[in-house]
């Protein structure tokens, strides 16, 4: 079942030679010694350290606060495949607010018999409470995640649409502040798109979509506090945004107004980008035993008086249940194929997915419907007997929780291994924002590593890392000419001056 | 600027100046026990833990009285409020709940200070003490000069409201434990040890080359009280404590429009400042003079609090 991986930069084994794009890549590969790499990839999780760039791991009180590791050798897009990727993001994420919109509105992609009724509407995903509420511009999905899988050449494979509260944008812009600092020698030879505008979009979006008449809204981070996994990028963000990073105490709604408490009083907040929960947004709602969120925020939202992104309700697009009849939400909204493919998928609540699923568990990957970050999943070719019996009684019992899909053979980078280089299954999470203007993909993105040799899961928690994505302007190899030298060089010093830039100005 | 992040920078300016002084203190009591000809031995480890408040931890953890015992307390172990390797965690939380007011280089001071003490470092013979302290120094240091090269607005004024609301109470605690048991009744004032023993002030407030700068009658008691209390040219004294806290608050009142109660007090003290003579205070009474110093400091804490709603 498991075939032999597609290395993105060596190619096949035994198959034909690395792309010629790439031939520069392994070259630089092959000509600096693993002694020089590594003495890098240790600078460069020094200086993570150092900043704090970590995250805790739930359940663990030593050594709570950890860096992801990073590996020095980058991962490459060509040109001409980013402009194929982009375009199939756009449209799946155009077609995920199109969904939201419909979902918590006029529910037309049901009343036409699409989708199951009972699928969205019982799902505990789907919030009852915000239908018929409609966000300022229409969008809902500002910030989309969508984590994709290669296993070829022209092979991607969406794996899971993040519509959330995404995270692992800050490793993206510190995977190339470092890769920019200790491998100066790959911007010389490949020209790659810079990633340091994103905070820029990314403020620009949430003004675009700010609440009708405010005209210099104020925006802020929403955190569940510092203890929180993902609060370095929480703040990292604020920061180079030039906005505040505000914790639920610190606002207050009045009149369906949400204000924040300053030393100078109160002032009104326009735009938050949350990075919370649904659940815990507004105890008022959603989870009224909670003493978390900010009583009375919903009530603001839906009296339009504040943009909250991504907007509530959301969890019901990037369900995994819901994830199998994308390709049926996209053709229903956009009246195109998906340009992107889902990953095939069983759908256990369906008897003859089920009895396949059953059948075949030690090839498949089951997943449970609600479940993130790599728990509550079984690999089958890698499982015990032990574990895959369990998952058994599991889908048995609840077989409405579960899809599965088959193993695939995800492609692989050469990555620093203790033995030396070694093949690594990645996949890869692109950033794509939605404002009121229009979609946009920022070309980049964050690329996990499984770091064990054959692991196919790069989630953090689960011992994956992560490596810097390098999207190229031009699939033209430069390092022999003289001419592409000098463009490169500008391009470079073009980068580094946006970054002077934002620095003295947000930090 | 939000009422928490205003609250968590006083405080992290706070914790992170005890954290030098505890540093400084410690480094000086070394000196006096290790390094004197006639060494204090423990009588110079009681009165560390006097000045930090923090004898009374230590009898209740139960240790022996010496050096190797209250080193180890003092700074790397966690279980009470009074060690270096506390003040920092609390530095950090704060600076970590602020994290996008602070310049990475900031931010870096104290994450590499406490980094020092995560690496869980020996803290025994009084070499590695002094190199520990040594190293928290360096950070604090650092910590300072990135203070300085951040923009001048309400994040640098808060750490630097907290640093001097913190540092004129250190000072006092200092000045007060060190001249009781300096000048005990009936007790003949010059000896060697007692020379040692003034050097040690000198040492914690990091002004043994001013002093010679500023007084020329060699080193006499009644001088290093002046220079503690009332000589605003040393960043360390009371004086220049009081001094800055007003600067401070004028600034942030300028910036957002508002003069409250803390102000008023500040002010207040500052006044009566201008007019201490620290012969007078000797005479008066020092010990009753740095104890209402020391109130008064924690009533202007207080009013920091409810003027900027600390909450």
């Amino acid at each position: 079942m498991v075939k032999q991986a597609f290395d993105e930069i060596m190619g096949m084994a035994g198959g034909p030679p690395p792309r010629a794009e790439l031939a520069a890549l392994s070259r630089w590969i092959e000509a600096t010694p693993d002694a020089e790499l590594r003495r890098r990839q240790q600078a460069a999780e020094a200086t993570f350290r150092q900043l704090g760039i970590t995250f805790a791991v739930y359940g663990e009180s030593e050594a709570s606060e950890r860096i992801i590791p990073f590996d020095i050798v980058p991962r490459v897009f060509m040109h001409d495949e980013w402009e194929r990727l982009s375009a199939g993001l756009i449209q799946r994420v155009e077609a995920i607010n199109a969904f939201l919109e419909d979902i918590y509105g006029e529910r037309r992609i049901l009343k036409e018999g699409v989708l199951p009724t009972d699928l969205v509407l019982g799902n505990p995903q789907f919030r009852p409470e915000i239908a018929g509420m409609r966000p300022p511009h229409g969008v809902w999905a500002h910030i989309c995640g969508i984590d994709l899988v290669r296993t070829g050449p022209d092979e991607f494979f969406v794996l899971e649409d993040n519509a959330r509260t995404p995270s692992g944008v800050s490793y993206m812009l510190e995977n190339r502040e470092a890769m920019l600092r200790l491998c100066p020698e790959l911007f010389r030879d490949f020209r790659v798109a810079a990633v340091d505008s994103y905070p820029d979009r990314l403020l620009e979006t949430m003004k675009s979509v700010a609440p009708i008449g405010v005209s210099a809204p104020t925006c802020v981070v929403l955190t569940p506090g510092h203890y929180n996994s993902a609060y370095y990028e929480h703040s990292f963000l604020a920061d180079s945004m030039g906005i505040e990073l505000v914790e639920a105490a610190d606002l207050v709604v009045d009149d369906d107004m949400v204000w924040m408490r300053t030393i100078a009083g109160r002032v009104k907040v326009d735009v938050i980008y949350r990075r919370v929960d649904d659940d815990y947004l507004d105890p008022l709602v959603f989870r009224p035993d909670s003493a978390l969120g900010v009583p009375g925020l919903i009530a603001a939202y839906a009296a339009g008086n504040v943009a909250i992104i991504n907007a509530p309700g959301n969890g019901i697009a990037d369900d995994k249940a819901i994830y199998s009849y994308m390709p049926e939400i996209v053709r229903f909204y956009s009246g195109g194929e998906a340009k992107l493919p889902n990953v095939e998928t069983w759908r256990c609540r369906e008897p003859q997915a089920l009895k396949y699923v059953l059948d075949n568990l030690a090839d498949v990957v089951v997943k449970l419907v609600d479940g993130s970050g790599g728990y509550g999943m079984l690999v089958g070719p890698t499982a015990s007997k032990a574990e895959i019996e369990a998952f058994r009684a599991a889908l048995i019992a609840e077989p409405h929780r579960y899809i599965a899909q088959p193993t695939l053979a995800l492609s692989t980078v050469p990555t620093l291994a203790d033995s030396g280089l070694a093949p690594r299954h990645v996949d890869f999470r692109p950033f794509v924002l939605t404002g009121s203007r229009g979609v946009q993909v920022v070309p980049g993105g964050l690329t996990r590593v499984a770091l064990k040799e054959g692991s196919l899961v790069v989630n953090s928690s689960q011992g994956g890392g992560t490596k810097d994505s390098f999207v190229l302007m031009d699939d033209r190899p430069h390092q022999s000419q003289g001419d592409g030298q000098s463009q490169t060089m500008g391009g470079m010093t073009q980068t580094q001056g946006t970054q002077g830039m934002n620095q003295g100005v947000t930090r | 600027m939000l009422s928490r992040t205003a609250s968590s920078l006083y405080w992290l300016g706070r914790y992170f100046e005890r954290a030098d002084f505890i540093a400084r203190l410690v480094e000086a009591t070394v000196r006096l026990d290790v390094l004197s000809p006639r060494p204090a031995g423990c009588a110079a480890w009681a009165s560390a833990l006097a000045v930090t408040d923090t004898d009374a931890a230590f009898e209740a953890a139960g240790a022996e009285l010496k050096r190797s015992e209250v080193a180890r307390f003092l700074t790397i172990d966690n279980s009470h409020a009074g060690s270096i390797v506390h003040s920092l965690d609390m530095a950090r939380n704060n600076a970590r709940a602020v994290r996008t007011a602070l310049t990475r280089e900031a931010w870096s001071a104290i994450n590499r200070a406490w980094l020092m003490f995560e690496a869980k470092p020996a803290a025994t013979d009084a070499t590695s003490v002094l190199n520990l302290v040594e190293a928290v120094k360096n950070e604090t240091r650092g910590f300072e000069g990135a203070v300085h090269r951040m923009l001048r607005n309400q994040t640098t004024w808060f750490i630097r409201l907290g640093q001097a609301v913190e540092r004129a109470d250190n000072t006092a605690r200092l000045l007060d434990v060190k001249y009781h048991i300096l000048l005990p009744e009936g007790e003949r004032v010059g000896g060697v040890v007692d020379r040692d023993q003034w050097t040690t002030i000198l040492q914690t407030v990091s002004a043994v080359t001013a002093y010679r700068w500023l007084y020329s009658d060699g080193l006499r008691p009644g001088n290093v009280i002046d220079l503690l209390i009332a000589r605003a040219e040393l960043p360390r004294s009371l004086a220049a404590s009081v001094e800055e806290t007003v600067d401070v608050l004028l600034m942030l009142a300028k910036r957002t429009g508002q003069h409250g109660e803390a102000d008023r007090m500040a002010r207040l003290r500052a006044t009566r400042m201008a007019k201490t003579r620290s012969g007078e205070v000797i005479a008066s009474g020092l010990h009753q003079y740095l104890q209402s110093f020391i109130e008064e400091n924690a009533l202007l804490h207080g009013a920091i609090g409810r003027q900027f709603k600390f909450g």
